[in-house]
């Protein structure tokens, strides 16, 4: 069954609350989507383990019910207090 | 399970470079697979293309393996690197030749 965007932005947000989620469906049919999450929680962690940080929030709907999610994770950008 | 996890843990052991894929790198049989096999080709890297779709123990056990839900799966030097995704992204950031580099693993421009 298709998953939709807020249902994956929720899933999401709830196990990482700071998450910031910028979501796209790809093709418009609610199985194809990509997703830009952001969270002060990935820092210290290398991308493996940010990327199953979110697929774990998924609780294996990642490869089944959701069939393609086009992941990139980051941290918040620094606030600028310098501008090199 | 163990039998999979055996020929799994020998595959990663025995190659540099693993690439866990559907199809083969001549015929991917899956876009995310066939972009990998794209940036390993274009980097002109080596390596050993294991077909998930041979089997459905190997295309489940590689996901219990690697604790990760999707395939493709890369492995480097028996530590697994990442996804379709976040190889992609080391690709265009450029880590990802430095990245086999920085192994001793041979790419064309080196």
């Amino acid at each position: 069954m298709p998953m939709t965007a807020s249902d994956i932005v929720d899933m999401i947000k709830e196990a990482i609350p700071d998450a910031q989620v910028d979501i796209t469906d790809l093709r418009g049919d609610g199985d194809h989507y990509s997703a830009v999450v952001t969270s002060q929680s990935f820092k210290g962690k290398n991308r493996v383990q940010q990327h199953r940080m979110v697929y774990d929030a998924l609780q294996g709907d990642m490869g089944s019910g959701l069939h393609a999610l086009a992941l990139q994770t980051a941290l918040p950008s620094a606030p600028s207090e310098d501008n090199s | 399970m163990s039998d999979i996890n055996d020929i799994i843990t020998s595959e990663i052991a025995d190659n540099d470079v693993v690439l866990f894929m559907k199809g083969t790198p001549t015929f991917p049989q899956c876009g995310f697979s066939s972009q990998v096999v794209q940036i390993l080709s274009y980097l002109g890297v080596s390596f050993k293309g294991v077909n998930v779709l041979d089997s459905d123990e190997l295309r489940e056990g590689i996901k219990t393996f690697s604790n990760w839900p999707t395939i493709p799966q890369l492995y480097v030097k028996g530590e697994f690197l990442g996804g379709c995704d976040i190889i992609r992204e080391m690709f265009e950031e450029d880590e990802l030749r430095v990245f086999f580099i920085e192994n001793g693993i041979e790419t064309i421009n080196n």
